[in-house]
């Protein structure tokens, strides 16, 4: 596959080397592909971008965009791709059409020659195309700046937080004119904060403190999770959330939705056929220490019963990226689960290996 | 904490807010119980920060009434100041001071004694184990240290109520969720919590919601009834089979 963007060792920091921003990334974008890069604010994610867009340099590393060199050829660069950043920049005083035309004759194009690749987005804010572009709402501004970016039918089309502080219904619709867009053979690279729309993306990066955690397919990642997820759902939320967290046999356990995310230690290598010994087994240890006392859904419902609960509902499920990001994040940076809050401990790294 | 005979914290009748000929908030008519955990949903435009705007005495309704704290929106703007908290997903601590002087000004400002003020600062230091960052600018904490910095300040003087306006947006899913621990402690502690967010598990964590649509609201349940009104699995689907039908999308 023709690779549109490539990162390779990229390296940034602020402040003179204080405040490193991204280390050491590497990942490249496929022809056509619609490439999401998952994480939270400060990431590193706009640094990236504005690096492949020719406006920062990296501190080390090389990275391309349609095969030319950021450095070398990013005059080049600016002409071939499209840029949406995270804060609204189209020109606020002049109107919608106003600013279209303005991008279109930057480009050395006209809103004519490209009409068709921006018609279905420009059709929605149409009716308002003489308004200023500051008086637009939120939704439309997004609408305007995805077709400004598009006018002159750039080869990558770099997103940047497209969707933050976008209401549900209006996420779910930016997304489909992605899907269109990237039907139409254009490159995307788009980066969020929900880790719920990593699903619509071919391929993401998990990202946090600058680090990619995991590049690979959506599914591929939710298939890495290691060992079991459960979801267990009770009469009280919050005091359930806190039981379950006192469970001896809890490797890591926090709150998703009406539902809490629990996985479980290992037992001492058994199956599920012993689980009835495993469970007194972790009754009995209220240290907690791990390894030796074991966690089981069974164990868990009889624990909670114990405790008072309600209406205890445990299930086995898939996990999702949200669940693969929260053990990534453990894994590298365990400060995260326990050094701000040890009065609740919510996240622990989980076992490299499956449990059982 | 409190000594109001009645345990509503929040009375909202037919509450409407009209800008010329545009109707931004239309009849919203809701209460909010003591200690209660109230989100306050939406689609963009809907009209939640101009209601919010209005229960935080920073903007005068044209129609309709309502009470917050007690005290009345139009007649007691100042008395609602000094009974709630507010904090948004903009940060809005001082940068360039450090945590304890940032404690210290907005607990001053809410008019907190000096030695209470003392006692409360300490307790939140500790609370949040910012011990070793206590004396460092605000500005280079990272973002989640920051918002619950900002949440902790934001009821530091014990309100009876704290508005929450996207207070988790842009936040990773492990600081999220210790953020919520923080909310769970603040309504243990009978502060009503009025949040609102787009994450719609979030949403779960709410004691009950509701959600506005071109200026009215168009459900308001506890989560688990509203899924079963609409025969949806996941808040999300709710919540799309409301705001889908919203015509004021487009503005």
């Amino acid at each position: 596959m023709v690779k549109m963007v490539t990162l390779d060792r990229i390296t940034k920091t602020y402040d003179k080397g204080k405040i490193p921003a991204v280390t050491d990334v590497s990942f490249s974008v496929g022809k056509g592909e619609l490439f999401g890069l998952i994480g939270p604010d400060g990431a590193g994610k706009s640094t990236i971008f504005r690096i492949l867009t020719t406006l920062l340099l990296p501190d080390q590393g090389t990275a391309t965009v349609a095969g030319l060199d950021t450095l070398k050829d990013f005059r080049k660069i600016r002409g071939c791709v499209g840029y949406m950043p995270g804060r609204f920049s189209l020109y606020q005083d002049l109107t919608v059409w106003e600013n279209l035309n303005f991008f279109a004759a930057l480009f050395g194009t006209t809103v004519a020659e490209n009409y068709d690749l921006i018609r279905d987005i420009y059709q929605q804010i149409e009716p308002f195309k003489t308004r200023r572009a500051g008086k637009l709402s939120g939704g439309m501004k997004q609408k305007l700046a995805l077709c400004c970016a598009l006018v002159h039918k750039p080869e990558v089309l770099f997103l940047d937080e497209p969707t933050t502080g976008v209401d549900a219904v209006s996420r779910k619709e930016f997304w489909d004119m992605l899907k269109r867009l990237k039907e139409q053979g254009i490159t995307i690279l788009v980066s969020t904060p929900y880790m719920d729309e990593a699903d619509l993306c071919e391929r993401i990066a998990l990202i946090q403190d600058g680090k990619i955690l995991s590049i690979d397919t959506p599914q591929n990642i939710v298939n890495s999770y290691p060992g079991e997820l459960y979801a267990v759902k009770g009469a009280a939320l919050h005091k359930i959330l806190q039981d379950t967290r006192h469970y001896p046999g809890t490797l890591s356990c926090y709150a998703f939705g009406e539902y809490l995310h629990v996985a479980f230690k290992p037992g001492q290598g058994t199956g599920p056929a012993r689980t009835g010994q495993s469970d007194r087994a972790g009754v009995q240890d209220p240290s907690g220490s791990g390894g030796l006392s074991g966690g089981s859904p069974e164990g868990l419902k009889k624990y909670l019963e114990d405790q008072g609960h309600t209406e205890v509902e445990i299930k086995k499920i898939t996990p999702g990226i949200e669940d693969n990001f929260i053990r990534l994040m453990g894994n590298t940076r365990p400060d995260t689960a326990e050094g701000l809050d040890t009065a609740t401990p919510t996240v622990r790294p989980a076992p490299q290996k499956p449990g059982v | 904490m409190s000594n109001q005979p009645t345990d509503k914290v929040i009375v909202c009748k037919e509450l409407t807010k009209q800008f010329g000929d545009f109707i931004a908030v239309d009849k919203i008519s809701f209460d909010v119980n003591a200690g209660e955990i109230y989100g306050f949903l939406g689609a963009n435009g809907a009209g939640q920060t101009t209601a919010m705007r209005m229960l935080c005495g920073l903007s005068y309704p044209t129609g309709g009434a309502a009470t917050v704290a007690g005290f009345s929106v139009y007649k007691q703007q100042e008395s609602i100041k000094k009974n709630i908290g507010y904090m948004s997903q903009k940060f809005s601590l001082y940068e360039n001071l450090s945590i304890k002087e940032n404690i210290e000004f907005y607990g001053g400002v809410y008019g907190l004694p000096d030695k209470e003020l003392q006692q409360k600062g300490d307790e939140l230091i500790a609370r949040l184990g910012l011990e070793k960052e206590a004396k460092k600018m605000v500005g280079g904490l990272p973002l989640g240290w920051k918002q619950k910095l900002a949440f902790s300040v934001a009821i530091i003087h014990q309100p009876r109520i704290v508005f929450l306006d996207e207070p988790t947006g842009g936040v990773d899913p492990v600081t999220r969720r210790q953020f919520w621990d923080l909310i769970y402690e603040a309504s243990d502690k009978g502060i009503t919590v009025f949040v609102t967010t787009h994450y719609m598990d979030e949403a779960e964590y709410c004691n009950r919601i509701s959600i506005m649509v071109d200026g009215r609201i168009d459900a308001l349940d506890t989560p688990a009834n509203l899924k079963e009104r609409y025969s949806a699995k996941t808040m999300n689907e709710v919540f799309y089979a409301l705001a889908r039908g919203a015509k004021r999308k487009a503005d």
